[in-house]
């Protein structure tokens, strides 16, 4: 079963999609948060190294998708998988999914057993769900 | 035989340039208030004194490239903002470029720029022209290498780069943003110079201070 990373510039929204999407999930998908500076999070802002720890943290031979939120967080987590071992990089996918919707979808179809670039798939298709129907 | 600059002088110029930006703190502010989001100062100032912690901490390695890599991971952690990823990406490229081991000649520490500009880019996806640190590193490196090709001497090489990034630096002033926050602003970013194409010419200020002043051999 693949693993999920939260990036994000607070830890507290990291960590609110995380339970979103454990809850989804019914706790069986490992996710990984990487919220905030290394002051453990308070002061905001992304460091690729805590998305190398989360990396670490969830690591399994199924490979890690990673959700960011915007900007320099999709920055770090370029440069996190820059830092990581070939072998493992492979193993790593960066998602262009929106960070809550697209977790909680990864985290559902993770949880099923589905193999990384299909669980990024469903994922990213969550950019394209419309929340409000305006027809008529 | 070109001059080399040893680790311990690398150490020193990077002390210099925490410094300076730390000096330099709400000049940085004052510029990001105008076009982004007024944290540049600040987070500049946290990762330099991250980095001021470590180049005194004198447990650090002799080696340029294992040198070069603590201070990208110094930085990557420290600065926050855009400009962590983006010096963090600087250094660890440039870590990855040819040393003599525990020094670098001119050739090497061109190149050493050359390839920290390189993963800059990459990581960044900013061209010249778009209003960001590019602006100054990209004629800064340019500057060396053309300086370099006309066998100039160290002192000519450094202060060629001094120069360019300075006169980059000042263009960004010119021109509109096509990259990061100051891009919302569109024509409205004209007039005001780029934060972070400013700490980075600090880079080259200081290296032509540092470089040229005990750099003799």
């Amino acid at each position: 079963m693949i693993g999920l990373v939260i990036v994000s510039h607070s830890a507290k929204l990291a960590a609110g999609v995380h339970e979103l999407a454990a809850q989804m999930a019914g706790c069986q998908v490992a996710i990984g948060q990487a919220g905030g500076l290394s002051d453990g999070g308070e002061t905001l802002g992304t460091d690729a190294s805590r998305v190398l720890s989360a990396i670490d943290e969830v690591w399994c031979e199924d490979g890690v998708l990673l959700l960011m939120d915007l900007g320099s967080a999709v920055m770090s987590a370029e440069l996190a998988l820059e830092m990581l071992p070939e072998n493992r990089r492979r193993n790593c996918l960066l998602s262009n999914a929106p960070l809550v919707e697209g977790a909680i979808v990864a985290a559902l179809h993770a949880s099923l057993g589905e193999p990384l670039q299909a669980v990024n798939a469903v994922a990213e298709a969550a950019l394209a769900a419309p929340k409000l129907d305006r027809a008529g | 035989m070109a001059q080399e600059i040893t680790t311990n002088q690398l150490r020193k110029w990077l002390l210099a340039y925490a410094a300076r930006i730390i000096e330099n703190e709400d000049h940085l502010t004052e510029l990001d208030t105008a076009i982004g989001d007024a944290d540049h100062g600040v987070n500049m100032r946290r990762g330099m004194g991250k980095l001021q912690e470590r180049l005194r901490d004198e447990g650090h390695s002799e080696d340029v490239s294992a040198f070069l890599r603590s201070v990208a991971m110094t930085l990557i952690s420290g600065v926050g903002g855009a400009a962590g990823p983006l010096y963090g990406t600087f250094f660890l490229r440039a870590a990855t470029s040819p040393t003599n081991g525990s020094s670098v000649d001119l050739e090497q520490l061109t190149q050493m720029f050359r390839y920290g500009l390189d993963g800059l880019q990459q990581r960044g996806k900013a061209q010249a022209d778009d209003k960001t640190m590019i602006d100054t590193i990209q004629p800064a490196v340019e500057a060396m290498e053309a300086a370099l090709a006309a066998h100039q001497s160290a002192a000519v090489v450094l202060a060629a780069a001094r120069q360019a990034a300075l006169l980059g630096m000042k263009r960004t002033i010119e021109i509109e943003a096509r990259k990061g926050r100051a891009s919302y602003l569109g024509p409205h970013s004209i007039g005001h110079q780029d934060p972070g194409a400013t700490s980075a010419y600090f880079l080259f200020e200081t290296a032509a201070e540092v470089f040229t002043s005990t750099g003799a051999d």
